[in-house]
């Protein structure tokens, strides 16, 4: 062990216990529950087409978005009843996994 | 005299293959600071040893005015030699040839050898340098990748088989070594991923290096795909050489024994572990307190650093080891730490290499992250490993072995033949804090002062609880010893396992949690 090790503390069933902490451990992203309102991009891929408007009423199953992305045009579909609250893309945007793309409410 | 033109015209003709793609090319393969295929070849084996075959091999596609193209060798070269005396065949790909791409030739010149390596039950090297599969040769090339895919799965576990990644090795080229048992990785000069930065940025729009997508560091630390991290070619073939010393030419035999030779006395195995539970070490100076010549060859040194794992030597025989690292995580078991040791349980049971197991964790790593990811079922993987593994398991409980982490480490539940204690062991159900908040609840909420409270039911339980001699009292622990005794219980323990032999019951295979 070296002395200039930097060490820091995990509470493992409430002991502390000195050691390294690990990039990963330190990166890890915190848990934020999932909105369903909140439609996020599934997968990366280009904005082929918008099929709704804001303020526009939605039923579930509805077509939202068409998504190209992996040589395959994908359909984005509506996973509730609503509303469109607003639209954060717009056509031939490129988007990573993750991206918010529209807002129900 | 025609019997000298013959052999002359056959020099010539050796000479003009052995160059592969040209001096221009040789030049431009330095250039990037490695070397020729050939050239390593005859760096990690035996000087005078290697034997060429598939010198003449070329392709016959006639496509995109293929038929026009001559590619010496068809840009891979195989051949077997010896390392140390061990016999080995091996296959190094040729960038100087067409970039090494893969056709249907090239693949044959692979196979060849690797079927050769199955029958002699020898050990396979691959050498991987190569730009991916030949386009021009279309499905034949995918033709190819599958043939080698094939034999790596049908060779695993009968022969050794390791794969030196020395050049970029990209697409469906990495499933071969991720196939084999240990992969090499060097600095700068390893590249491996299925999709590269160019696509990756025309797909998403990231930017991002070869390097930092694929280098040798990335699969060294953060993806587990390579076993060893070298920073120069000459180092890597000097750890695939000392790693042929330890490992069975077949899954028939047994390692190669060698000279023992007692520990160094620098590793004063009573000075390393502090008796407070919390407070770290390094594990591998316990492990080097045990070896022949505190010799420990450690795999995968930088990935999941909280589990440590490796071959030594007892009295001259491999030994694996798999140690919780207090220094690194508290050495908790968590999804790449139960992956790491896994996979190298398993490797230590398919080739015939006892096992050795430290424990001393405090369980296993909490977060959403964690169970996310899976470490329910990658955490059975540890369980499944060591239940079904027959070769020798010996397990020595360095301190703390608390809950679920205690029974997945080489506990006798699971079948381990000796479990020896030493005096700090503390085997209990969970951290004297942890319990005693939980048993003692009551008493703790209901008392005056409950802080006070909790610490005199926590020394009460630890006391009590955290110690070995409750569970050695069950026969769960054979023997509680002194560390000082830890390497001649070891050894005779390994001695008197020579000839183990559990019979499972039949299948065709099992289905472990992958």
């Amino acid at each position: 062990m070296n002395k200039n090790d930097k060490l820091g503390f995990l509470n493992i069933d409430t002991s502390l216990y000195q050691t390294r902490i690990s990039n990963k451990f330190q990166n890890r992203k915190p848990y934020k529950p999932v909105n369903p309102k909140i439609i996020l991009s599934f997968i990366p891929g280009t904005i082929l087409h918008i099929l709704i408007e804001p303020g526009q009423i939605v039923a579930k199953g509805d077509d939202l978005m068409i998504l190209d992305a992996m040589k395959m045009q994908n359909k984005l579909k509506c996973n509730m009843d609503g509303k469109v609250k607003s639209i954060a893309v717009k056509k031939g945007d490129k988007v990573s996994k993750g991206t918010v793309l529209l807002e129900l409410e | 005299m025609p019997v000298n033109k013959k052999i002359r015209e056959f020099q010539e003709k050796r000479e003009k293959a052995l160059l592969g793609g040209g001096e221009q090319a040789i030049e431009k393969q330095k250039a990037m600071g490695k070397r020729t295929a050939r050239e390593r070849i005859m760096a990690l084996l035996d000087e005078n040893s290697f034997n060429e075959y598939d010198l003449f091999v070329e392709h016959d596609a006639r496509d995109f005015d293929m038929d026009k193209k001559s590619l010496p060798s068809d840009g891979v070269i195989i051949g077997s030699g010896t390392i140390y005396g061990a016999p080995v065949a091996i296959f190094a790909q040729d960038f100087t040839v067409a970039g090494g791409s893969l056709g249907l030739m090239h693949s044959r010149k692979i196979t060849k050898i690797m079927d050769h390596a199955l029958k002699m039950r020898m050990p396979l090297i691959g050498i991987n340098d190569s730009g991916g599969a030949r386009i021009q040769e279309g499905v034949n090339s995918l033709a190819g990748y599958g043939e080698i895919f094939f034999r790596n799965t049908i060779s695993s576990g009968v022969i050794p088989q390791l794969s030196v990644i020395l050049g970029p090795c990209a697409g469906g080229a990495v499933y071969s070594p991720a196939l084999t048992d240990f992969v090499f990785v060097v600095d700068n000069i390893s590249k491996m991923f299925i999709t590269g930065p160019e696509v990756i940025k025309t797909v998403l729009g990231e930017e991002i290096s070869m390097e930092d997508l694929g280098g040798a560091r990335v699969h060294s630390e953060i993806t587990g795909n390579a076993h060893f991290f070298a920073l120069s070619e000459e180092e890597c073939f000097e750890q695939i050489k000392k790693l042929i010393t330890f490992i069975p030419w077949n899954n028939g035999q047994k390692a190669r024994v060698f000279e023992p030779g007692e520990p160094k006395p620098e590793y004063n195995i009573n000075k390393i572990v502090p008796e407070d539970p919390t407070l770290p070490y390094d594990v591998r100076d316990v492990i080097r307190a045990i070896v022949d010549n505190s010799d420990f060859f450690e795999i995968m040194e930088l990935y999941a650093k909280n589990i440590v794992i490796g071959f030594g030597r007892m009295g001259g025989r491999t030994t694996g080891f798999v140690a919780n690292q207090p220094l690194e995580m508290a050495g908790v078991l968590d999804v790449d730490s139960s992956d790491k040791a896994a996979r190298f349980i398993r490797y230590c049971d398919a080739f015939n290499i006892p096992i050795i197991t430290l424990v001393d964790l405090p369980g296993y790593l909490p977060g959403v992250d964690q169970e996310h990811a899976g470490v329910i079922r990658h955490g059975a993987k540890v369980l499944y490993a060591y239940s079904e593994a027959t070769v020798p398991k010996l397990t020595v409980i360095l301190r703390k072995a608390y809950g679920g982490g205690y029974i997945a480490m080489s506990s006798r539940h699971l079948r381990a033949d000796f479990v020896f204690a030493w005096p700090s062991a503390e085997i209990a159900v969970m951290g004297p804090e942890g319990a005693a908040n939980i048993i003692f609840r009551k008493e703790i909420m209901s008392s005056v002062d409950p802080d006070g409270m909790r610490k005199q039911k926590v020394e009460e339980y630890k006391t009590k609880f955290a110690n070995p001699y409750v569970a050695a009292s069950r026969g769960y622990v054979d023997a509680v010893i002194e560390p000082s005794e830890t390497r001649k219980f070891l050894m005779h323990s390994i001695e008197v396992s020579e000839n183990k032999d559990v019979p499972m019951p039949h299948k065709k295979h099992g289905l472990p949690p992958f």
